[in-house]
């Protein structure tokens, strides 16, 4: 350094030479101010990702230096984020490069007091060994007579944080092994949204993508905390909301949510259904429907048997209610004219199995199939134009709903008459040719006993108010996970193979030709191509092996015999039949309902193997669960062996994730794993290695599905699978392994091979579409070039009904396709989700079948009658039509029927998962508040991905529950202290969180309270507190199996709950004053 | 006050207009900037105030969301909570707690969030009493502490009128947020502004977010809500304006801020002058002594 540079860069010298005399700015600059660089401009390079928490789907940019990950922040390309992130998107630097994840395999043997170290290959030998042993042990060549081929001693759960193709690997090592307890996050969380959605329109996913909230004119937000579980997909309601449209949250809580809405309803929890039901008996009354829309776009003209009776008849029931099996015979339900033929081999799909509870149809998870192709109908039906037929859908709903007036609404869910004519007004004068409406909901009304019937009745308000396939209308669920849509599309639900073809079942389903008459066959659609999936599917899962000779392998599959759910593994795993069990990014102890029977049957596993970043408290209850506080177990008691494997994070794997839009956007890996960190898919494709060398030598037949399956991936060179590859398989590809380009291509004679029918096109051209970044700013609001959503690259389902019955748009505001009468094709902005060049006067001749008799105007191609169901003919077990029935723990009697529950519930009565008493009987008010569970914006569910990261830990430190000021005054609850909230299942403890936030409504002339619990915590991590999931029943809806945690009842109590075994003790006197037994709350 | 940049080219003065009225409390601001900056997490503190268990703005916290649960209505919302206009006399009640609970009998409620930051003031009182020039006002015209000079003195500490800045326990030194010195130096948004979901943090020219920011406080009144103001973007108020400025629904003491911030170090001029003068008096005097004890 020149001494006059030295001199110049004296302050003193500046502060006199230069213009800052006072020295205040330039001249007071020091050297570390000079040298300043943001740490960003040095990366070596800048990945591409997508954010790993919820489905919103946010871009990131991950910068690395080093080999080390840097930085990571919003990508502004993406037209989904526009480089936004939330607190958890925000703190992905910490969570993948923090001291909190786990870096080596560790061990811990049967009867063991501590972990031990074992190296990675010997951890893989091991399970790969346990995995064989078990199978052997518990193989199941037949049930009840009948062809199974399966294990019932190994189960699987998780996916939904994992990469669609990682879920693709589990669930065809599973299948080749004859694993059907497959499970994933999309059980507890979406399930019923899949049947709900995929009855009413043809497919389970979203109907609308986020972005395009901002056309909307009113958004109702119901069952969902929007802007708490997905801040960033939230700027589209603010966008809307900037443009001019009305915004309306109903929900128990006033939460973040509320607070930015323009109309926030309180409501009871559990009682949505009367309240929209209630809506669309105003909309039918005061004539408010889209008349047009309706009549071209709905089954309202279609006459119904006669041997339908309503609930209004049946007082709470429908007609074909069988008390003993306490199921539906759904042909009662079914269009006139349309045969449910009885012959064998050509049954129903609800068939049910009378006599042979083991081989139970109806619980084997069939709505679910509806999540790409409705319900099948094999005939076509009689139609009244004029909607005047008493037996037309239009006049039955209108009978149906009639009793749900204003008053009735108030009386059920507490809303007030103006406050819900108030939301009636917003919601009809903006649902026209000129405007639309959309409704976003989530896990608030999914998680119910009548889940699936929640997002029917939306489907059916939709659907009369026109807002089904056009711009700013539809219906948004908000997923919560970051593929936990591409675990249901790819699923890894034992319900579901691929593309949502349903799991074969045992009872009549062993031939491939059975199977498809069973399960397809509608009258038309693009159902009717089922076949052609599945021969591609499985050409793509055991190759040149699959021939027209054998089948093409469809006897390896193994087969269903009822409901092999996660709750039903549960129950297994307690009753010591399932023995070996998968966490694959799942965290049971603390997400899943009854978080102590789920501990419970983990206790009673020979093995288990836990896949994620920390200890979290699936992995470690045998050494520090609350029953080792409790003294119900010591550790050397446990016979089971864990092995816990640390998992890679998104930033070192690549990979697609199906966000809330079904988009599947890639990501690219930025970095390698260090120490044992290994992908989910290195792991499955690992240990199908180990299983399949062990194996190579059998000769036993119960193998060859193993020895045979498609398992040749290439390597990166540090011995992570190509996920490339795989998305390869997954889009499928021609005999000469041409990459298809859409699902139209498969054929049903084996000459394509595709893993997942709804994908085929991901890899159009060869070209990986779901790589696609093509900045948001360069394109208009549908974005068709970043990344590809599900089907065919749609962004909104169902757009054909986006123009009238001639094509033409309802009003130049809300057009979004339409006929092009000089080319002869649809057109528009967005791709058209109907045959290109039918033109809407066609009609299809007599004889037509399949998507040959679809007309112009069947806007619901995958339904087989092309129309959306306001009335649900079939598909669901439950009822065609929604109706308001109470949860299963609830302080109120039915008003509306003496059918107070739902008759087709779930229930799993155990002493380890009992009922609360029924409404109005004596015992009743043991546990007189209603509860109602939740997500905050700065914890990710069961809390494995954000109480061991400090900056999110830190905004939300302590497990809460909120209550009313009167409830406290009512309990002597303070603020800040603690309270104590009871079940008849467990005990936990909470601050107590007093706030105006929570309002008592008064329902049936009574006050009640409503407790909120959020139920992120568990007791490991930085942040700790009791799961609020301890509380909870398994009641199950019978479609999808999804339990009811978001309305049940409770006492709280002030003060910390008791240690030891205190703990138990006041949940058993509590049960003693309920008088409960295993039969409470198991009736009506 | 511009300064100019080493290229001759008049560098605008860049800060923060955050518009509270859309912000959703997310909080993306404050895990955004404590990732950028490094800051540590300082500890696991349940504090009942609603949702904030931050608390206020630290060494360790350089945004932080204020949550103000309120029986207010807001206009153009409704909410079916809280009580209206019934005032409480603490008189005992012959009904039961909750019993007149509907929600007409409970009136309106809002809940207000906020993203509270440095303010980067004009005047800053930090930079002037900072002694060994580790504050300074850098050439955007924000107020940045240079961690190579800073010794930790704390005189800043209580010269903020706003209590931003403090003293971080384990290194004695001052830290406050920088507006991401670093970033904006290379053209990035600051951290906090890039993640925030809804744009409630808007970061650029202080010119052009003025005139945002009264374009917005006009629709807001325009759609009724009559309690919308703007806190700190005017020059002439104690601290010469800030250049992170607010748009409130309420009294700026709500959130925690001072109605009528001045900057600390204003009267200092005038206390010299009077110390001077009282000196020279006093000088006088002590002249005027001993010249008179010579008569």
């Amino acid at each position: 350094m020149g001494v006059r540079t030295w001199i110049e860069s004296w302050p003193v010298y500046r502060q006199l030479t230069g213009e800052d005399p006072t020295g205040r700015g330039a001249a007071a600059k020091s050297r570390w101010s000079e040298d300043l660089r943001p740490r960003t401009e040095d990366a070596d390079r800048v990945v591409k990702s997508v954010c790993p928490f919820c489905a919103v789907g946010c871009g990131q940019n991950v910068y690395v230096k080093d080999e080390q990950v840097v930085q990571i922040e919003g990508d502004p390309d993406s037209p989904v984020s526009r480089g936004r992130l939330c607190p958890k998107g925000s703190a992905s630097l910490q969570l993948t490069t923090g001291p909190s994840r786990e870096e080596k395999v560790l061990y811990r043997r049967p009867h063991g007091t501590d972990w031990e170290a074992l190296d990675l290959d010997t951890a893989m030998r091991m399970v790969a060994d346990r995995v064989v042993d078990t199978r052997e042990e518990t193989w199941q060549e037949e049930s009840n007579g009948r062809r199974v081929a399966r294990t019932m001693g190994i189960a699987s759960l998780g996916g939904a944080t994992l990469d669609n193709e990682e879920n693709y690997l589990i669930k065809k090592l599973h299948s080749a092994l004859g694993v059907v307890q497959v499970e994933n996050q999309a059980r507890v969380c979406h399930s019923s949204t899949v049947a709900g959605l995929g009855t009413s329109f043809g497919r389970g996913g979203a109907t609308m993508f986020l972005q395009d909230l901002q056309n909307s004119d009113c958004i109702v937000i119901e069952g969902s905390n929007f802007a708490e579980a997905h801040p960033v997909g939230f700027q589209w309601v603010m966008e809307a909301k900037a443009r001019g449209a009305v915004v309306i949250h109903v929900d128990p809580r006033f939460s973040r949510t509320s607070a930015l809405a323009d109309l926030h309803v309180p409501i009871r929890a559990g009682t949505d259904i009367a309240f929209l039901g209630g809506i669309i008996n105003h909309v039918l009354t005061e004539g408010k429907y889209f008349e047009g829309y309706v009549k071209a776009f709905t089954n309202a003209s279609t006459i119904v048997t006669d041997e339908f009776r309503d609930t209004e008849d049946l007082d709470g029931l429908f007609s074909g209610f069988d008390p003993a099996a306490r199921d539906y015979d759904v042909s009662k339900w079914t269009y006139e004219g349309v045969e449910v033929a009885a012959a064998a081999g050509d049954r129903n799909q609800l068939y049910k199995a009378r006599s042979e509870e083991e081989l139970d149809v109806s619980r084997s998870g069939r709505p679910e199939q509806q999540g790409a192709g409705g319900a099948v109908i094999r005939h076509a039906s009689r139609q009244d134009e004029t909607l005047q037929d008493p037996r037309c859908v239009f006049q039955i709903l209108k009978r149906h709903y009639e009793r749900y007036t204003p008053e009735m609404v108030e009386e059920i869910c507490g809303i007030p008459k103006e406050t819900f004519l108030r939301v009636c007004r917003h919601l009809t004068e903006n649902s026209n040719k000129d405007r639309t409406s959309a409704f976003c909901y989530a896990v608030g009304w999914t998680q119910h006993t009548v889940g699936s019937q929640y997002i029917r009745t939306a489907s059916i308000l939709q659907l009369l108010l026109g807002n089904i396939g056009r711009p700013g209308g539809g219906i948004q669920a908000l997923r919560g996970h970051a593929s936990i849509q591409g675990s249901s599309d790819v699923p890894t639900l034992f319900d579901l193979l691929p593309g949502y073809l349903p799991m074969p079942h045992a009872h009549e389903e062993q031939d491939l030709g059975s199977y498809v008459r069973a399960v397809g066959h509608p009258h038309k659609g693009f159902w009717s191509n089922m076949e052609a999936y599945t021969v591609s599917l499985l050409k793509a899962w055991w190759g040149e092996n699959a021939t027209a000779d054998n089948d093409y392998c469809f006897g390896y599959l193994p087969r269903l015999t009822g409901s092999h759910s996660t709750y039903d593994t549960v129950m297994a795993q307690i009753r010591g039949e399932c023995k070996g069990y998968f966490l694959m990014g799942e965290n049971p102890a603390v997400g899943s309902a009854n978080s102590r029977a789920q501990r419970m049957g983990m206790a009673n596993l020979d093995w288990l193997v836990v896949r994620d970043f920390s200890l979290i408290e699936s992995a470690t209850w045998w050494k520090d669960g609350p029953e080792v506080e409790s003294e119900e177990y010591r550790p050397e008691d446990i016979g089971t062996e864990v092995f816990f494997f640390p998992a890679a994070a998104h930033t070192e794997k690549s990979g697609t994730f199906t966000n809330t839009n079904r988009t599947l956007q890639w990501h690219d890996r930025a970095v390698h794993p260090s120490g044992d960190r290994r992908s989910d898919l290195w792991f499955m494709h690992r240990l199908g290695e180990l299983i399949r060398q062990r194996l190579a030598a059998s000769e036993d037949p119960k193998d060859r599905p193993v020895q045979e399956l498609t398992w040749g991936y290439p390597l990166e060179p540090d011995g992570e699978p190509d996920a490339a590859a795989i998305l390869r398989e997954i889009n499928g590809h021609d005999a000469e392994g041409r990459p298809l380009d859409a699902y139209t291509e498969l054929r049903s004679d084996g000459s394509t091979s595709c893993g997942c029918w709804i994908y085929c096109g991901v890899f159009k051209d060869g070209v990986n579409q779901a790589a696609r970044k093509k900045p948001g700013s360069e394109q208009d609001w549908i974005a068709a070039e970043w990344a590809w959503s599900w089907p065919d690259n749609r962004r909104i389902l169902y757009n054909r009904a986006s123009a009238d019955e001639d094509g033409r748009p309802w009003s130049p505001r809300k057009s979004l396709v339409w006929w092009d009468a000089e080319r002869g094709e649809w057109t528009g902005h967005d791709r058209p989700d109907f045959e290109k060049h039918k033109a809407p006067d066609h009609r299809p001749s007599d004889g037509a079948e399949g998507v040959e008799a679809l007309s112009g105007r069947d806007a619901f191609i995958m339904q087989s009658d092309g129309k959306g169901w306001l009335y649900a003919p079939a598909g669901l077990n439950d009822g065609p039509m929604p109706t308001h029935y109470e949860p299963q723990d609830t302080p109120f009697d039915n008003p509306l029927y003496a059918q107070g529950r739902n008759p087709t519930r779930l229930l799993y009565p155990h002493e380890y998962n009992l009922y609360h008493p029924d409404p109005g009987s004596p015992e009743a008010d043991v546990y007189p508040y209603v509860v109602t569970t939740y997500r905050v914006t700065e914890h990710f569910t069961s809390g494995g991905m954000s109480r061991w990261t400090p900056y999110l830990a830190e905004l939300q430190p302590a497990f809460f529950c909120e209550v009313s000021p009167e409830l406290a005054a009512e309990r002597g609850l303070s603020h800040g202290d603690w309270a104590t909230v009871v079940t008849a299942r467990n005990a936990v403890e909470a601050r107590v969180m007093v706030t105006d936030r929570m309002a008592p409504l008064r329902v049936q002339g009574r006050v009640v309270h409503q407790i909120g619990m959020p139920y992120h915590w568990g007791p490991n991590g930085y942040s700790t507190g009791d799961s609020a999931n301890e509380l909870m029943s398994m009641a199950l809806d019978p479609n999808v199996h999804i339990q009811e945690v978001k309305a049940l009842t409770a006492d709280i109590r002030p003060g910390r709950r008791p240690r030891g075994p205190g703990r138990r003790e006041l949940v058993r006197s509590y049960r003693r004053r309920a008088r409960i037994t295993e039969s409470t709350g198991t009736g009506e | 006050m511009n300064v100019s940049t080493d290229s001759g080219a008049e560098q605008p003065r860049l800060g923060f207009f955050t518009d509270t009225s859309v912000c959703i409390g997310c909080k993306a601001c404050e895990v955004a900037c404590k990732e950028w900056n490094m800051v540590p997490e300082d500890g696991l503190d349940f504090t009942g105030m609603s949702f904030d268990n931050t608390g206020g703005l630290s060494a360790d916290t350089w945004r932080h969301v204020a949550f103000v649960e309120q029986r207010e209505p807001l206009a153009h919302q409704e909410t079916g909570l809280g009580r209206r206009d019934t005032v409480d006399l603490g008189m005992p009640s012959f009904e039961l707690p909750g019993a007149s609970a509907a929600p007409e009998e409970r009136g309106e409620f809002r809940w207000l969030m906020s993203s509270d930051v440095c303010k980067h003031c004009t005047h800053a009182a930090c930079v002037d009493v900072c002694p060994t020039g580790a504050l300074f006002h850098t050439e955007f015209d924000t107020v940045v502490v240079q961690q190579d000079i800073c010794n930790g003195c704390g005189y800043c500490i209580p010269a903020c009128p706003y209590g931003v800045i403090d003293r971080r326990e384990d290194d004695g030194r001052a830290w406050k947020c920088t507006l991401c010195y670093d970033r904006v130096g290379d053209g990035l948004e600051p951290a906090c502004a890039k993640a925030c979901p809804t744009d409630s943090i808007q970061f650029g020219d202080l010119d052009e977010l003025r005139e945002r920011a009264a374009q917005r406080l006009e629709d807001l009144h325009g759609a009724g809500v009559s309690s919308a103001r703007l806190y700190g973007e005017d020059p002439d108020d104690g601290v010469g304006g800030n250049g992170a400025f607010f748009l409130l629904l309420d009294e700026p003491e709500v959130y925690g801020l001072p109605p009528d911030p001045v900057v600390t170090t204003r009267d200092l001029p005038s206390m010299w002058r009077h110390a001077g003068a009282a000196a020279v008096v006093m000088l006088a005097g002590v002249a005027a002594t001993f010249l008179g004890g010579r008569k």
